[in-house]
């Protein structure tokens, strides 16, 4: 211990929902000028613990310190005024302000807005100096990039002179270049004396910029070490409660014949957006062919066409016939007629029916299959819940209880029972998005075996993922999209991170 | 969430709910100077206490069933169709046609013909609101409200006009005998005792209760009842799965529609045997609040019709025999629906807290 007081220190915390413990007796202490991580899974109450923090929400008991003084943050004006700054994972910027508008917000010096404004436009350039924080005072915030965003927000919270800054979850959004850009800022910060808390759940963030690192499991606070005395298979295994491979183990793909042949594909959105410009690209039997890029580049799009619920001009082919993108075959129904399987990216608002019991959920888009009805009139509950077992079973979900609604199982367990779903019905083609995304570490090693073994019988993958990580150890083949368009196709073994990242950023190889 | 047992959720809160609504009743009750115990013994009397007010109790829950059925299905898919009003003015006037037009030989026959006659009708007044809504995106609370003022004006139209019977009245002819629906009175003659006699509770009673069982069979057993309730909890999931929204809006609110017609076959052939102006009565209104406690589910909606049956029969007692104002019951009711709708939560709340404490315990 030293003589300094802790910048936070948080002492026996503890917050409960209902009959969940978001957060058991947590103590916590973070020294000034750190970079103090903070990992765990999803629902490990990392969250939990940051709003507490942030003033979002009351501990049921527990202390907190500032600077060693005893802080009551009841609100997030307060945690402003004891010089927390908090960037969200979803920013909270006004879209059709400006940078300093969006800065000024809720900071005003007075009711007349140019003082402020010109006051911040002055700060605004030191701060820019001091931390490499550039950004155009006078653009908009729907024109400019996340990158940009995630730099106004860092700026917001300084602006208000925050020494602490809660960052969650804020590579999410990012290309590697964009990431890489952030770190050089947050270790500026930290060099001016500032701590930082890092909440995420990639690994290699943490050993690359981290000082200390806490570990939460399940609302506890398992460990907080030295980065430096730690490495990645030790933090995983402290998040997951036991050993964890991460690395996927796979023999080289044994390719056939072509099942998806997609040709100059182009989609144009609702709102005169055009979203995918002249796509083209074949998947083959026996092949993960995974597609990379930062959110909101096209894949969303390519996967509802391709699924059946977005239209699209172009041509795609499926086992060599030509398959309907506008007219009344254009539906998932007969998307799945033609051997196409899919795990949507977002399986709470698409894969699954929160409200609905599991074995209703797992009948979901196959309802019209025959070994689900009783007769002509009638559909087989009994049918649906005894294929449910058997599937959870396979699967390992746990509980393994048909009856229970989906939103009872965590992330993990409800990626499994889409996946059985979709993997069970045999398909010649299986579009899976995302298929980690709020995925518990343990059941993210079940699930990529899963697909790897699927491409072991000689099914066709098109695998969609904004992880790069789970995209190289995974893909067959992989090409990069970007603003609508692939940008080009890399053998995972002849490429890395870097270069994928360039492609993801627009910019075509050797160029840059 | 699911922090309550299914009972408690199903039987407890709106058994809480209605005895709150009982006992801020009560002080209103008191407040205007008359006692509110036997204000109560009057209602459960009148209401409860004769075959004759159960004749009336029934012949209006029966109304209550078909509207509330009509929400209840349609809120399966999110569809919010306060155009029931409307629906079952349009059915009456479906039977109207059919009873006045067609010589039937029986009444079983006239009740099958009105019978589809009043859903044919009903579906078509909901099937405009329905196809602006899937194809057009225009709010469909906003719409069928407006038709319901369409249907009112649209039976003005014709009970003045080329339906209109001679003399002063905007009404039908009476329809024929051989339409006539036999009544409880005629169906439970037994030899000396006479029971429910004059209350117009009749054979559609029993049409109402295979409702309900059809539209249990429908949502809960069927592929169609599968995909109404799929799009119902999210419309992304739907689409990803292949549902047809426009067909799924379309289907849905036909089967509405045609229940809410097919209260016509109980007000208009069973009860007046013949058509007069505004013969819904507000029952469409009724249902809302019907399918509303009883949690969208037919044999929850049962028991709400029976006890709005038995609040309005019961209601019209206390008119009869106190100095309790009629408005006074549609206070009754309104804090019915206040506490078993719009007030949900205040009951659930503290109920869900109480449930955990005792787990913990």
């Amino acid at each position: 211990m030293t003589d300094i007081a802790p910048a936070i220190e948080l002492k026996g915390i503890s917050k409960s929902f209902g009959p969940v413990k978001a957060n058991k007796d947590i103590s916590i202490r973070v020294m000034p000028g750190t970079i103090h991580g903070i990992i765990g899974e999803n629902g490990a109450g990392k969250s939990t613990l940051m709003s507490i923090l942030y003033g979002f929400y009351k501990a049921d008991a527990g202390e907190v310190f500032i600077g060693g003084e005893k802080k009551n943050i009841t609100d997030s004006q307060a945690a402003i005024a004891a010089g927390i700054g908090m960037v969200f994972q979803h920013f909270k910027l006004v879209e059709n302000f400006t940078v300093l508008e969006n800065i000024v917000l809720g900071a005003e010096d007075s009711g007349l807005l140019k003082p402020s404004l010109a006051r911040a436009r002055r700060e605004l350039k030191s701060l820019a100096d001091e931390y490499e924080l550039n950004v155009d005072p006078d653009a908009v915030i729907q024109d400019v990039g996340v990158g940009m965003q995630q730099r106004v927000e860092i700026l917001k919270a300084l602006y208000r002179k925050a020494d602490i800054l809660i960052l969650d979850e804020p590579t999410g959004v990012l290309t590697p270049a964009e990431a890489d850009h952030l770190f050089r800022i947050l270790e500026n910060l930290r060099r001016e004396g500032k701590t930082i808390i890092l909440i995420t759940h990639k690994l290699r963030e943490i050993m690359d910029i981290t000082d200390t690192v806490s570990v939460m499991r399940r609302g506890e606070m398992t460990a907080t070490v030295k980065t430096s005395e730690t490495n990645p298979p030790h933090l995983a295994e402290l998040m997951v409660g036991r050993k964890v491979l991460l690395r996927v183990d796979k023999a080289p793909a044994q390719i056939g014949r072509k099942i998806l042949e997609v040709k100059d594909l182009n989609v144009t959105d609702a709102k005169g957006v055009h979203r995918l410009k002249g796509i083209s690209f074949d998947v083959h039997a026996g092949e993960i062919l995974g597609i990379a890029g930062v959110a909101g580049n096209g894949q969303s799009e390519l996967l509802e066409v391709l699924g059946g619920y977005e239209k699209a001009t172009g041509s795609i082919m499926m086992n060599g016939e030509a398959i309907d993108l506008t007219g009344a075959k254009s539906d998932g129904q007969s998307r799945r007629k033609r051997g196409i399987a899919h795990v949507p990216e977002d399986r709470q608002r698409e894969g699954l029916i929160m409200d609905f019991h599991a074995w209703e959920n797992t009948g979901f888009g196959y309802h019209h299959d025959e070994k689900y009805q009783k007769n002509a009139l009638f559909m087989d509950n009994a049918a649906l819940k005894r294929d449910t077992e058997e599937k959870m079973a396979r699967f390992d979900v746990r509980p393994p209880d048909p009856n229970l609604a989906a939103k009872s199982f965590s992330g993990g367990n409800q990626q499994k029972i889409v996946l059985a779903r979709e993997i069970e019905r045999n398909p010649d083609l299986l579009l899976i998005g995302q298929p980690t995304r709020g995925v518990d570490i343990g059941a993210i090693e079940f699930i990529h075996q899963q697909i790897v073994a699927l491409r072991d019988q000689g099914k066709a993958i098109l695998l969609v993922s904004v992880e790069l990580e789970e995209i190289l150890s995974l893909s067959d083949r992989i090409a990069v999209m970007f603003d609508g368009k692939i940008m080009g196709e890399r053998m995972p073994q002849n490429t890395d991170e870097k270069e994928l990242g360039l492609l993801m950023a627009g910019m075509t190889g050797g160029h840059s | 969430m699911d922090a309550l047992p299914k009972w408690a959720d199903v039987i407890l809160i709106p058994v809480i709910s209605i005895l709150l609504a009982a006992v801020l009743s009560a002080l209103v009750i008191l407040a205007i100077g008359e006692n509110p115990w036997d204000a109560l013994k009057l209602m459960v009397d009148g209401a409860l206490g004769s075959t004759y007010g159960w004749g009336y109790t029934i012949y209006y829950a029966t109304n209550f069933i078909f509207t509330g059925l009509a929400v209840a299905i349609a809120s399966q898919a999110k569809l919010f169709n306060i155009g029931g009003e409307g629906q079952a003015l349009l059915g009456g006037l479906g039977v109207a046609v059919v009873c006045l037009y067609i010589p039937w030989p029986h009444w079983t026959l006239a009740l099958l013909g009105a019978a589809a006659a009043a859903a044919l009708f009903g579906a078509a007044w909901a099937a405009i609101p329905a196809f602006l809504q899937a194809k057009r995106g225009s709010h469909i609370v906003i719409t069928t409200i407006m038709f319901n003022f369409i249907a009112a004006a649209l039976l003005n139209y014709f009970l003045i006009g080329a339906l209109k019977a001679p003399g002063m009245e905007p009404a039908t002819a009476k329809f024929a005998e051989t339409t006539h629906l036999p009544s409880f009175q005629d169906m439970f003659n037994f030899g000396e005792t006479t029971f429910f006699r004059g209350a117009p509770a009749n054979v559609t009673f029993f049409v109402a209760l295979a409702a309900c069982v059809f539209v249990w069979a429908l949502v809960w057993r069927t592929r169609l009842g599968y995909e109404i309730r799929s799009f119902g909890e999210s419309e992304s999931a739907a689409k990803y799965a292949g549902i047809n929204p426009t067909k799924i809006i379309m289907v849905t609110m036909l089967i509405s529609g045609a229940l809410a017609g097919m209260m016509a076959i109980n007000n208009v052939q069973g009860e007046a045997e013949r058509l007069v102006l505004n013969a819904a009565e507000g029952a469409g209104f009724i249902g809302i609040a019907v399918a509303l406690m009883g949690r969208n589910h037919p044999f929850g909606v049962l028991l709400a019709a029976l006890l709005f049956g038995f609040l309005y029969q019961g209601g019209a007692e206390l008119a009869l025999w106190t100095s309790i104002p009629r408005e006074l019951i549609i206070v009754i009711q309104a804090l019915v629906i206040l506490f078993t709708g719009a007030l949900d939560n205040m009951v659930r709340m503290p109920l869900a807290r109480l449930f955990l404490a005792m787990r913990r315990a």
